[in-house]
């Protein structure tokens, strides 16, 4: 009988820039916030798992942190840092090797879009020097298709922005903290067709983390906690749109994360019906929409009718990226995904503040994408 | 490749007795599956073989600013442009350049045919990349 794994603290350095920090040094940041508001000692936490896309290796904290022989893992897995990260530490608590540790992420981004080298993903060089190689390129291909399969507008597409936005006001880790107006958004300078600039994220800077424990140890410790029921890493299947693709198969198919979606479901014996609260990757607003329907919450098209209703609004049935998401926080890679969980965790245990869901939440849903075709996803339970 | 083109910008990729207007591809002998861009020809695993040149717009963007370099190599100077899919009929859907079309004119389904593309590096020097322009020839 494997363990029952369970989130028992968390702590975030609040996303957006911070000149006088290193990205590492957030994380740290991170760390001793989640230690001190669950009342724990660096010395309590058995191992560590961690990483950051461009700031450093997570392992070198131990040097401000504690030298406590632990074992810290580094992962180094794009996207999915920090979903590798915590998916890392469960299956190790899981696994009844350690009963408490610890997932952080964290990153530090400079300004611009992402430059990444061909040769780095398989790819020719050509490809880059031509001008195909951006993230931005791909999100707005992806969405400019799906609008037009399912009749999605530029308005719907600007009606997430302002959520997020909205969203963002209310959340204080978040790093765009002023409402925008649809006007605004749909006016602002158009970066890669139909999507504008306040439609997409930036790549930022921020750290979270998260500290687990077995469920013996978080009965011992007695502290609010919430039940990870699933945590799913999957890379991409065949047939699917990925980023950095000079060519997609005429069949097709799937997607990463509605690969990760259906292994998270599974792993936690639910369905999309049953989610009280989701976060779902919104590295620009078609992605939160098209994410509706990958994860299963919508059928594809329903999300015009969806957003309109208000339905994804932190007052909706299913509110969808409660903080404002990538859009209002920013992105940075290895500390995203675990914002996510940061939030439901929050969330769940009633922590929220101003951006507090109301009623009930059982069930927290987090979804994380990134190149070149991997997602993470988690179900947690209160 | 007649003698107006510029080198082109990478081997293997343009066929070179077409005139620019077709894209080399492998297909992978074990399964049938095609890949682009080609895999070096002395893999066994692979046969070299022709795409169709002519297809369906399956998306579209517009680059509306310079992208980093690296890995970008164009000019300095910047204008954007246009970066879509094309179905080519019953292969592959391959990500190129579209050019000769107002941007206002681009359409999910519109004809789609190879074109030779002169890209021009940072550094001055003319290369032969790829695009699709309109296919002129045929009904949308």
């Amino acid at each position: 009988m494997s363990e029952d794994v369970f989130i028992i603290g968390a702590g975030i350095h609040p996303f957006g820039r911070t000149p006088g920090l290193s990205g590492l040094q957030q994380g740290v940041f991170a760390v001793r916030q989640a230690l001190e508001r669950a009342g724990l000692a660096w010395r309590d936490v058995q191992f560590a798992f961690g990483g950051s896309d461009a700031a450093g290796n997570a392992d070198t904290m131990v040097s401000e942190l504690g030298l406590t022989s632990i074992p810290f893992i580094n992962v180094a897995n794009g996207c999915a840092t920090g979903g590798s990260a915590m998916f890392g530490a469960y299956s190790t608590i899981k696994s009844g090797e350690f009963d408490l540790g610890l997932a952080v992420g964290f990153d530090k981004h400079p300004r611009g879009s992402f430059s990444p080298l061909p040769a780095d993903w398989g790819l020719p060089d050509w490809y880059g020097e031509t001008g195909l190689m951006l993230t931005t390129q791909f999100f707005a291909m992806k969405i400019q298709r799906y609008m037009s399969l399912y009749g999605i507008t530029p308005h719907t597409l600007g009606a997430v922005a302002e959520k997020a936005f909205a969203n963002g006001v209310l959340a204080d880790h978040a790093w765009r903290r002023e409402a925008v107006d649809m006007d605004t958004i749909l006016h602002s300078q158009m970066v890669s067709d139909p999507l504008t600039k306040f439609m997409f994220c930036s790549p930022g800077e921020g750290a979270v983390a998260l500290l687990l424990a077995s469920g013996r140890k978080a009965r011992e410790l007695g502290l609010p906690a919430v039940r990870l029921r699933a945590a799913a890493v999957r890379t991409r299947p065949p047939g699917s749109f990925e980023v950095f693709s000079p060519a997609l198969d005429l069949e097709r198919g799937g997607s990463p994360t509605s690969v990760a979606s259906q292994a998270a479901y599974d792993m936690a014996g639910v369905g999309p019906e049953d989610i009280d609260i989701a976060q779902l990757q919104d590295t620009e607003a078609g992605a939160e929409i098209m994410h509706m329907a990958e994860n299963g919450f919508c059928a594809d098209g329903e999300q015009t009718a969806w957003i309109a209703e208000g339905r994804t609004r932190i007052d909706g049935s299913l509110p969808v990226n409660t903080d404002g998401g990538c859009l209002a926080c920013g992105e940075p890679i290895g500390a995203s995904g675990l914002r996510q969980v940061y939030e439901n965790y929050v969330q769940l245990i009633g922590q929220a503040g101003a951006r507090q869901a109301p009623g009930r939440l059982r069930l927290g849903y987090s979804h994380v994408y990134g190149a070149p075709g991997v997602s993470a996803v988690a179900i947690v339970e209160r | 490749m007649p003698d107006t083109l510029p080198v082109p910008i990478a081997d293997g990729l343009i066929c070179p007795e077409t005139e620019g207007n077709a894209l080399f591809a492998s297909r992978e002998r074990a399964t049938n599956r095609l890949c682009f861009p080609a895999r070096p020809e002395d893999d066994p695993r692979y046969e070299r073989v022709l795409l169709p040149r002519t297809g369906r717009l399956w998306s579209w963007t517009i680059q509306r600013f310079r992208p980093k370099s690296p890995p970008y190599a164009g000019p300095e100077a910047f204008e954007p442009y246009a970066v879509g899919y094309v179905d080519l009929d019953g292969a592959l859907i391959v990500e190129g350049r579209l050019v000769d079309v107002a941007f206002d004119d681009l359409a999910i389904g519109m004809a789609m045919r190879v074109v030779p593309l002169p890209f021009e590096m940072t550094d001055g020097t003319l290369r032969t990349s790829f695009g699709f322009a309109p296919d002129k020839g045929v009904g949308a």
